[in-house]
This record gives structure tokens, C-alpha cells and sequence, in this order.
């Protein structure tokens, strides 16, 4: 089996255009929660979330591309640019056939379905623009990203919730690593900030309400004080390579893929179990051909909802055993929000970045410790580690799980080298 | 070039006119350099994009396409007269309730 590079990474998020805004933000716990400014919010629960600040299309695409391009596909587009840029990617023609894209994300293009059924239903249109259906489907980056690069391998969407990047992005290094391609862009897109899914999430009773002052301390992870997630938006995408093409090039490999454990509860529709999502960190590592004590750093799901936090508190002591109370823990959604299917995209970023860097970021807005949640969650304050192993863990809606590890670039390949995880574990 | 009578503009050279006005924005032409004869293909306008056009024309006509009228439209002139024929349905709709 294959090593798979990671080449290139690309972000829109909460703290800015770019992954160098990412990093400062979530580097020093510097949230990006504002109040709502997508749509007027008066009169809802949710008055916060975690908005791409003053996002302006026309800097990034021409009219006639605007149309067709919904905010969740746009995302994801700016952020390929920065991905392909940084990585160097070139393609003879020979090789686009082995590239390919798979992008994750949980709505689709919920900004023209919302704006379109707002005009049918509430102003009494009765016709639909024409380019509603190519802007909607959940598949639209990807198509895009596919004919903007000319990528002819596979092209794929996820739509596992909130885990739909980490799929993509584990599922794009199995193609790799089994040789189905050589070249992947992955990651995830979503913007679901508008009136009515606003409203949805309301109905669920997870978001988080806003804080009384500083809009900017709405989500506290892992926090006694904790009151719920808080939605967020953007794109986060990395390019893959198989590590022999990336070495060839001469490419800046950032950090290794080097694991990926996918699992489903199959028990609640919202409530997490915790053999599964535990069994999904165990096959990831397996396949890393890493040890529990080799992991330094993780990026938790961590929603900030009373039920996830100290549910992935148990999945971690059951994963990691005695280890886990080494391990630095943090989650990065304080700053960056909730952005659904993009989460895990700019989490394993996040986390490619704490390697590189030798810092942890923290987890921001921690207040008081929880008994349920007895880990070290980096609390506030950024910490110098060299870690040399990570795992970002992804926790969907319908227990759907996926676990991601990423090792620092420059370390040997783990003894034994990369394989597949055996069968049995992973069926 | 817009035909001119009288120094105005008549009912049906408007029709033509407005379609080659949304047309020329669309693609962001010189509306002088679009006339009746020009086709779809020389517009560089595939399936979607004429969709979109014609969804504009729609909105600014107040009339519905059929879909297959919609189909079998290729030229400037086949909107002007799809048009044409709807607009003066529409009137008649009216004069008649």
C-alpha cells in the first residue's frame, strides 16, 4: 500500500480567506463568532454564528460564473486555488485520468434552496431560476473543481454531515493508497447560514444561544458552561499524493495521511454511542501502523453540546486507554464554528499545522472544568509541543464516524510501512 | 440595427428589441452587434445558458415557454417570434375575459 502526501491546503473560514488566517486565528484561540449578518436574525434563538467575514464573489468570479455557483461551491473553489497554489500541482495530460476530487459537505447549495423556496413559497413565484438544481446538488463543487482542473478520475460527493470531509478526505487516501489514483483534491464545503436551516438547527436544540456581552464566547467546548454548538461556514481542501509522485515532483509535503478508521453506531439518529466512534480510532491507527502512545494531539469533534463532549470524554479514554490523559485534546470549533460538512477539512488543517508548527491550539472559551469532561483540553492558551502524530475525530448525525491521522512530514514511515487495515475490522 | 418608424419604436420592433437588449447583456455584447438572424450557436449560449435566457425573456414578458417551444429555439428570431405569438395570446386572453 501507498503513502499518501499532503501537498497543498486551502481554507475559507471564519477567521478569513486563507489558511494563514485560519492558523493566527485558531493558533492564539481567537474566535471568529459574530453576531448574524447572512440574514436578518431578529427574533431568533441563534443570533451567532461563524460567518466568512465580508466574502465578496466578484473579487474570485465573473458574472456568468457567479450564476452558477452557489456560496458552498465558491468556498470551495477559492480554497482549491490556495490548495493547488501551495502544492505546485501540475498535470500532463496523461495523468489527469489517475487525479481526481471528493468534496463532503452536509446542505449542498443551502443558499439558492433557501432564497428560491423563500420566492415560491413566500412571495408566490412559480417558476424556478434554471440554474437552481446545478447550484443545489451536494455534487456541484466537486463537478467544478473537476472541469476547473481538469481532473477525469473519480469524482466524488460526500454527504456525511458533519463528518462529510473527513470521509472525503479518508476515502480520497484509500484511492490513493490502493492505487486507484495518484492525485486527489479533497475536503469539504458548506454554507448553511441562512433563515431556514437556521431555523432547523433551532428546532434540534443544540445551538448555542448568545452570550450575554461578547458574541465571540458562544461556544465553549468541553466547558462546564457549555450551551451548544454554533453554526459556522466555508471550505477547507487539501491536495493528496501518492508520497512517491509528491517526492518525485519535489513538492513541500506538509504532513502525512496516514491513517483512516470509518465506522457507523448503527444505534441513534443524534445520540453518539461510543464502541464504534472508539473502534473508528483504532482502525485509523492500525492502519498508520501507530500505537496509542504515539499519538501526541487530537482534535476532537468537540460541538460544544452537552451530550458530545463528554461522550468523545469516554470514546477517548475507551480508544487510548491510560494514554489518554497525555494526550493534548482540543477543539478548534470555538473559533472556526460548526461548519458542517467543512468542518473536518479545516480541523485536519488545523491539525497539519499544529505538527508543523509545534503548537497545540487551544480550546478557547473554557471557563471551568467538567467532571464528565476530565481530559486536557488545552484550555485558552496555545502550547509549545513537538507533537510528532495526530488524530482529527468526526462524529456525524446518524453515528456515522470517521477518524483521521496525520503524521509529521519529515518522520521515517512507521515500521512495518502503511497497509490496509484488515478486513475484519473494517466490515 | 433597430428598425425605426416614425421616429418610434412599433409594438413588435420592442419585442425584438428587448430581446436583443437582455441577450446582449447576458453576454455582455454590443446590442448592434446581435440581430434577428443570429443564432444560438454563434451567441455561443449551450443548452443551460439558453435555458437561462429564456427564463429571462420569460420574466420580462410576464408570458410562460412551453418546454417544447423552449426546446426548438435557436435563433434570436425564434424567441422574437415565440414571443410574438405569446405576448399577442396573452392579449387576447385579456381583451376576451
Amino acid at each position: 500500500m501507498r503513502r499518501v502526501a499532503v501537498t497543498g491546503m486551502g481554507a475559507v473560514s471564519a477567521l478569513g480567506l486563507g489558511v494563514p488566517s485560519l492558523w493566527a486565528g485558531v493558533s492564539a484561540g481567537r474566535s471568529g463568532v459574530r453576531r448574524i449578518t447572512n440574514f436578518d436574525a431578529t427574533g431568533f434563538l441563534a443570533q451567532v454564528a461563524a460567518e466568512v467575514p465580508s466574502f465578496d464573489p466578484a473579487s474570485h468570479f465573473n458574472d456568468t460564473e457567479c450564476e452558477m455557483l452557489d456560496r458552498f461551491s465558491q468556498f470551495a473553489l477559492v480554497a482549491t486555488a490556495e490548495a493547488c497554489a501551495q502544492s505546485g500541482l501540475m498535470l500532463a495530460d496523461g495523468e489527469r485520468d489517475r487525479a481526481g476530487v471528493a468534496i463532503g459537505s452536509a446542505m449542498g447549495g443551502a443558499v439558492t434552496q433557501d432564497d428560491g423556496y423563500r420566492k415560491l413559497y413566500g412571495e408566490g413565484k412559480t417558476r424556478a431560476h434554471p440554474f437552481s438544481i446545478p447550484r443545489i446538488m451536494n455534487n456541484a463543487p466537486a463537478a467544478h473543481i473537476s472541469m476547473r482542473y481538469g481532473l477525469r478520475g473519480p469524482a466524488l460527493a460526500i454527504a456525511t454531515a458533519c463528518a462529510a470531509a473527513a470521509h472525503a478526505l479518508g476515502e480520497s487516501a484509500e484511492m490513493i493508497r490502493t492505487g486507484r489514483a495518484d492525485v486527489m483534491i479533497a475536503g469539504g464545503a458548506d454554507a448553511p447560514i441562512t433563515p431556514g436551516i437556521t431555523r432547523c438547527w433551532e428546532a434540534m436544540r443544540v445551538l448555542a444561544p448568545a452570550p450575554a456581552g461578547d458574541p465571540s464566547r458562544a461556544c465553549r467546548p468541553f466547558s462546564r458552561d457549555r450551551l451548544g454548538m454554533v453554526l459556522g461556514e466555508g471550505a477547507g481542501i487539501l491536495v493528496l499524493e501518492s508520497w512517491e509522485r509528491a517526492t518525485a515532483r519535489g513538492a513541500p509535503i506538509l504532513a502525512e495521511l496516514a491513517g483512516y478508521g470509518t465506522t457507523s453506531d448503527a444505534e441513534h439518529m443524534t445520540q453518539p454511542g461510543t464502541r464504534s466512534p472508539a473502534r473508528a480510532i483504532a482502525i485509523a491507527l492500525e492502519q498508520a501502523r501507530l500505537a496509542p502512545c504515539d499519538i501526541d494531539y487530537v482534535n476532537a469533534h468537540g460541538t460544544a453540546t452537552r451530550l458530545n463532549d463528554s461522550t468523545e470524554t469516554t470514546i477517548l479514554k475507551l480508544a487510548f486507554g491510560p494514554h489518554a490523559t497525555k494526550l493534548a485534546i482540543s477543539s478548534t470549533k470555538a473559533v472556526h464554528g460548526h461548519a458542517m460538512g467543512a468542518s473536518a477539512a479545516l480541523e485536519a488543517i488545523a491539525t497539519i499545522l499544529a505538527l508543523r508548527h509545534g503548537v497545540i491550539p487551544p480550546t478557547a472559551n473554557y471557563t471551568e472544568p467538567d467532571p464528565a469532561c476530565d481530559l486536557d483540553y488545552v484550555p485558552n492558551v496555545p502550547r509549545e509541543l513537538a507533537a510528532r502524530a495526530a488524530i482529527s475525530n468526526s462524529f456525524a448525525f446518524g453515528g456515522l464516524n470517521a477518524v483521521l491521522v496525520l503524521r509529521r512530514a519529515e518522520l521515517p514511515p512507521a515500521p512495518g510501512a502503511p497497509r490496509q487495515a484488515t478486513g475484519s475490522d473494517r466490515h | 440595427m433597430i428598425p425605426v418608424v416614425d421616429g418610434k419604436l412599433s409594438v413588435v420592433d420592442d419585442i425584438e428589441r428587448q430581446v436583443i437588449e437582455a441577450i446582449a447583456k447576458k453576454k455582455k455584447l454590443d446590442p448592434a452587434s446581435v440581430t434577428a438572424a443570429t443564432t444560438f450557436e454563434q451567441l455561443g449560449l449551450d443548452s443551460l445558458d439558453a435555458a437561462d435566457l429564456i427564463f429571462t425573456i420569460e420574466d420580462t414578458f410576464k408570458i410562460v415557454v412551453p418546454d417544447e417551444a423552449a426546446l426548438s429555439m435557436r435563433s434570436v428570431a425564434e424567441i422574437v417570434s415565440g414571443v410574438r405569438t405569446l405576448v399577442g395570446q396573452r392579449a387576447q386572453g385579456a381583451s376576451a375575459s
